[in-house]
């Protein structure tokens, strides 16, 4: 067994793991730590079949700024746990089905994809660059796809905002940077000038 | 495993041993530098009691903290808690693999080095996080929010700012980088991309939560932001990361606006092939040593900046700044007025 191979299953068993981890601790912050390393082993996995800027972005997107919001929403949140289980007897047919109908469609694309053999680490010509390869075919034979998909983000982007937005109240008090920053010296303090006393002559 | 690897293995841990000590002796002298420079600015002559001119200072706190009691909160989440301060160091030591220190001085010289770094170093803030909630205090919590949204909202105009010098450079490779910006002082990134030079820095001071951003640790407010309870080697190892993290800042802006190792007075005819004209590791230390002095000496300028102060700089300053010169960088490469690629 070469070591790649080695490196694979140890990375395979890590991300089995944390991945079921991800859905039975009870610990919500950990759950959300836990899908973490599941996306960090997953860029591990990428990095053996040497490509390196989609595992690298992975890390980037969904450990360095997805996860991140995932925690602090975890964390900010008082999330009662009890209340989430009352539903569990209820949801359970529905969970069932769908993990039945996505374990289908895995089983379908190893079906067909599987019998063609994938070599691990077969390794690239040296200087080949996997980031320009990449940005070739997006930007010819993929552009279409790829432009929806940017213009679907945006539209993503601006439902969202619009949706949470809610304006300045009427009357509420807020600041002007454009005015604080014009503020001077003289708006804010007043010397005035006032005679000395003499403090023996006052006292006597 | 046959002998050729192991000796590639034995290789690889020399160097990265090569490059970590002499970053955590910076760090260690850093600190030392910080109280000179600080007190010399306020007219005070900072630590002058260990060793000649206070020179083991380091030393002496590196071994307080180490022998100091690591005390655990009695509700915080103890793995987590100590997992934490580790979260923090890792990224910060890992960024360094792919930082090229001379065109042949390099650890790992991968193809998308640039985007390595960025993905690394967006991964410090678990530490912060971690450590705030793991503490199970609310000064720390409190600490923890601020400083990750903080460190979460100038990510973005330092991607940006990096997006342009990858226009300009025409590549993600930090090496490649450097030697696009061949020629001289004025052949250098910082020029044509000036807006986003001085966004990148300022994002980098505000990313590491270093004065005036440093509302995170705000003494005045939080007591010490995250990690208010962490003692002794845990909180050391903190420290040791905020400041690998802002020697890592100064050596990224010193490769990608300032030239690198290359020298300012390349083709100046008079030096000719002296070497004041050639590249060398110590132009690249020169230059990271500068930006490391500018944080000394933000911090010894520059009043704490207002929390919604910081995110309103953050996002309707700088971002619509980055994106606005992105579109200025491509078209000088368009029309020719910046030379892409090396």
């Amino acid at each position: 067994m070469s070591i790649q191979v080695l490196v694979f299953y140890l990375f395979g068993t890590l991300l089995t793991l944390s991945a079921l981890s991800v859905i039975t601790v009870r610990n919500p912050v950990y759950a959300a730590l836990f899908l973490v390393l599941t996306f960090f082993t997953s860029a591990g996995i990428w990095m053996l079949l040497e490509v390196e800027f989609l595992a690298i972005t992975l890390v980037l997107v969904y450990v360095g700024a997805v996860m991140v919001l995932f925690l602090f929403v975890v964390m900010m949140l008082d999330i009662n746990l009890s209340r989430l289980r009352e539903g569990f007897a209820r949801y359970l047919p529905v969970g069932i089905l769908v993990a039945l109908v996505m374990a289908g469609e895995l089983l379908l694309i190893i079906w067909t994809k599987g019998a063609q053999k994938l070599p691990l680490g077969e390794g690239n010509p040296d200087g080949f660059s996997n980031t320009a390869y990449l940005g070739e075919r997006l930007y010819t034979e993929y552009l279409y796809p790829f432009e929806i998909a940017a213009v679907i983000l945006l539209v993503a982007i601006v439902a969202a905002i619009t949706l949470t937005h809610r304006g300045r109240r009427e009357g509420g008090r807020y600041q002007d940077p454009a005015r604080q920053v014009q503020v001077k010296r003289d708006d804010r303090v007043r010397v005035i000038s006032m005679p000395a006393v003499d403090n023996k002559e006052r006292d006597a | 495993m046959d002998m050729q690897s192991l000796m590639t293995l034995l290789l690889t841990v020399g160097k990265i041993l090569l490059i970590v000590v002499p970053l955590i002796l910076t760090v260690a002298y850093y600190t030392y530098a910080e109280r000179k420079v600080i007190g010399y600015m306020q007219s005070r002559l900072g630590p002058n009691r260990v060793g000649p001119w206070g020179l083991l200072q380091p030393f002496a706190d590196v071994f307080k903290l180490l022998f100091k009691e690591i005390v655990l909160p009695s509700s915080a989440n103890k793995f987590l808690f100590y997992l934490a301060p580790v979260l923090s160091l890792a990224p910060a030591l890992a960024a360094w693999a792919v930082v090229p220190f001379d065109d042949w001085l390099v650890l790992a010289d991968i193809d998308a080095s640039l985007l390595y770094v960025l993905a690394l170093t967006s991964m410090g803030v678990y530490g912060v996080i971690v450590a705030g909630w793991a503490s199970n205090s609310k000064y720390a919590f409190l600490g923890a929010m601020r400083s990750a949204a903080q460190i979460v909202s100038y990510e973005i105009a330092m991607g940006f700012a990096l997006v342009g010098v990858i226009i300009v450079a025409g590549s993600i490779n930090l090496r490649e980088i450097v030697l696009a910006q061949q020629g001289g002082f004025f052949d250098w990134f910082w020029l044509p991309l000036l807006p986003l030079f001085m966004i990148y820095f300022i994002s980098g001071v505000a990313e590491t939560n270093r004065a005036p951003f440093d509302v995170a640790e705000g003494e005045s407010e939080i007591v010490a932001g995250f990690h208010v309870e962490y003692a002794g080697a845990a909180f050391a190892v903190f420290f040791l990361a905020e400041y690998a993290n802002m020697i890592l800042i100064a050596a990224l802006t010193a490769l990608m606006f300032t030239g690198g190792w290359l020298s300012p007075f390349e083709n100046v005819p008079i030096l000719g092939n002296t070497f004041i004209a050639q590249p060398h590791l110590l132009w690249f230390l020169g230059k990271m040593f500068f930006f490391m002095f500018l944080f000394l000496w933000f911090r010894a300028t520059f009043p704490r900046y207002r929390y919604d102060q910081i995110m309103r700089l953050g996002w309707k300053v700088f971002i619509p700044i980055t994106i606005v010169w992105l579109i200025a960088a491509a078209v000088f490469v368009l029309l020719g007025w910046v030379e892409q690629g090396v």
